[in-house]
């Protein structure tokens, strides 16, 4: 919690209001009235906060510790579900999505905002990073079925690509080895973008007079980005990996519409949630539904804690 | 950008480029021009596909285009899809979405309002809340929600999704941020000893000077409404009642290139799919076309710059 450096923030920011002011003195001018009108205007953010967030999530860990009698059973369904002989493997699909996928993210994107900041043709930056950028708008199940017209050899855009690493067929391509790769391939091409246009805002924080001096003393580009550049980077990058981390684990819409386009050739059971899905909708089991759930949640939530009251990247105050 | 970050602005003159510049450069140029291209390909090529025969589609080169005939009747096909279920999916997608960000905007904006300039019991707790679950995914909390509903018999119908849609955490922490770095409180304070009510200086002083946030909220609660896909799914087990994002699938499932199991009187062929997926996402492309600031304005929004 750095609360010093996000007042000052708040004041460079051009708040006319903390200017000459103790950033403490709101507290003191606040009256009975406020405080009323206050929690009247949070009271319906607030009903939608216990509705949709606390409530489900409490119920979710109360059905995951209880049997369909309605009787406690302690960690039975925990045991049931990691004893699923599809658990292992879906964790395992998805550890590894993730790890292609982070570290494609955590090198391209950096590397790709470093190259496109140092560029000097205003309109060619301009314009890539727009071109980076726009995937992002098709996002979930319109980004995954385009995909699946790209990976297919015989309608692609990049046959010639695709023949040349010996994929001749659909089925080739989506062959279980190569599908970790292929859903981090869909999720770089609709998420990168954003993140390199966040991370070249970032860089044009970056003070003249620091580059400058830096340049004075000899620094070539690389060493600048190296020594300088990426270390300011460094809560932006932190960032992105802890939001990308918490939301890969959550894997779905993509191997369920692949699973589809394939005839089933990709399990249905592929991904963790995807799991949580069949325990709920095939076998109509809640509870072990809810304790697959639970899991993915709580790595959600430490994950999202964690950053808040480590990060200083929000100002919570 | 100003010069002062470009490369090839220091002590060393432009034509003076040792070995290692001009290698660099040309790493640069090429890293540059193969992730252009990575990002351009597919969107450029659905949309020339929308123009094609299907026997143009799987023949011709990649990037030649179509014509009219032929993107008229893909359209034809799309629109005879089970009886013109296409034109009911995507009304239903604006539906859900519109329904949603209008109840996102009148509970989030005062919500965010009164975090940043009001105090009260549980102000805090209610602030790190929205912080936390704003950070994670939205997909985490899908299948609780489901668990729930299910038990209070809202499943199938459209408030099971507009709902959910409408607890939007971020919208509440960005007019946060807004109402505490952007709205001068001596303002606030004035209208005060005018003799505004509470209500007043809401309505009539903060109000109008959030209309940036207002379109901000309103732009990242209809996009992410518009594109998910989990919830939707979830919730809604009637074909009648999905949105685009979900139809997809079962056009998807339609597609014998895909599905061979389907092929028959209702089989869709690729030019058909590809129209389908370019009209799942024209409103939001549209919207994305004119928003790049907007969108990293949001996204950066408190982050404290270094």
């Amino acid at each position: 919690m750095t609360l010093a450096p996000s007042r000052a923030t708040r004041s460079a920011v051009g708040s006319e209001t903390s200017r000459g002011r103790q950033p403490g003195g709101r507290r003191s001018t606040s009256t009975t009235a406020q405080s009323r009108m206050g929690a009247a205007f949070v009271s319906a953010y607030g009903l939608l906060l216990l509705i949709f967030g606390i409530v489900p999530a409490i119920y979710a860990l109360w059905l995951s510790v209880t049997g369909p009698d309605g009787s406690f059973v302690g960690v039975d369904n925990f045991v049931q579900v990691f004893g699923d002989y599809r658990f292992i493997p879906a964790v395992l699909h998805v550890g590894l999505f993730l790890v292609v996928w982070i570290v494609a993210l955590l090198v391209f994107v950096v590397l790709l905002a470093l190259v496109v900041h140092a560029v000097s043709v205003r309109w060619l930056s301009t314009a890539a990073r727009f071109v980076f950028y726009i995937p992002g708008a098709l996002a979930g199940a319109s980004s995954v079925l385009l995909w699946l017209f790209v990976l297919n050899p015989a309608a692609s855009p990049v046959s010639g690509l695709l023949n040349a690493l010996g994929f001749e067929s659909f089925v080739q391509t989506i062959a279980p080895g190569n599908l970790p790769g292929v859903f981090a391939v869909i999720a770089f091409w609709t998420g990168a973008g954003g993140w390199i246009v966040i991370m070249y805002g970032a860089l044009n924080n970056i003070s003249a007079e620091i580059m400058e001096a830096a340049r004075i003393d000899g620094a070539n580009p690389v060493q600048i980005a190296v020594h300088i550049q990426l270390p300011m980077l460094r809560k932006w990058i932190s960032y992105m990996g802890v939001l990308s981390l918490a939301a890969g684990t959550q894997l779905f819409v993509e191997p369920q519409l692949l699973s589809q386009a394939s005839n089933g050739i990709v399990g249905n059971d592929y991904s963790v949630n995807q799991l949580a899905y069949l325990y709920a909708f095939q076998q109509s089991n809640f509870h072990g539904s809810a304790a697959i759930s639970i899991i993915l949640l709580l790595i959600a939530l430490v994950l999202s804690a964690v950053f808040v009251a480590r990060g200083g990247l929000f100002e919570k105050d | 950008m100003t010069l002062s970050h470009s490369p090839t602005v220091g002590r060393r003159p432009r034509r003076t480029l040792t070995f290692g510049q001009v290698g660099g450069r040309t790493v640069t140029a090429l890293l540059i021009a193969t992730f252009v291209l990575f990002f351009a390909i597919p969107i450029v090529w659905l949309l020339l596909a929308t123009g094609k025969t299907t026997n143009q589609l799987l023949t011709e080169n990649p990037f030649s285009v179509g014509n009219l005939d032929a993107l008229v009747a893909n359209w034809n096909a799309l629109m005879g899809f089970q009886g013109g279920a296409v034109l009911g999916w995507l009304g239903n997608s604006a539906f859900y979405s519109v329904a949603a960000l209008v109840v996102t905007i009148v509970v989030s904006i005062p919500a965010g309002y009164a975090l940043a300039l009001s105090e009260f019991r549980f102000r805090r707790l209610l602030l790190v809340a929205t912080l936390v679950i704003m950070l994670i995914p939205n997909t985490a909390l899908v299948l609780p929600v489901f668990l729930e509903l299910n038990t209070v018999g809202l499943i199938g119908n459209p408030l099971a999704v507009i709902l959910p849609f409408s607890f939007f955490p971020f919208g509440v922490y960005l007019t946060y941020i807004y109402f505490s770095t952007s709205v001068p409180r001596d303002l606030l304070a004035a209208a005060r000893i005018d003799g505004c009510t509470e209500f007043q200086v809401f309505a009539r002083i903060a109000m109008p000077l959030a209309a940036p946030v207002i379109a901000l909220v309103a732009f990242f609660s209809f996009v992410q409404n518009w594109n998910n896909y989990f919830l939707p799914f979830v919730m809604l087990p009637s074909s009648g009642s999905y949105p685009m994002q979900v139809g997809l699938t079962s056009l998807l499932s339609a597609t014998p290139a895909f599905n061979p199991s389907s092929v028959g009187a209702a089989s869709i062929e690729l030019p058909t799919l590809a129209l389908a997926t370019v009209l799942s996402v024209a409103p939001v492309l549209l919207v994305f076309l004119f928003s790049q600031r907007f969108l990293v304005a949001g996204m950066t929004a408190g982050g404290t710059k270094e």
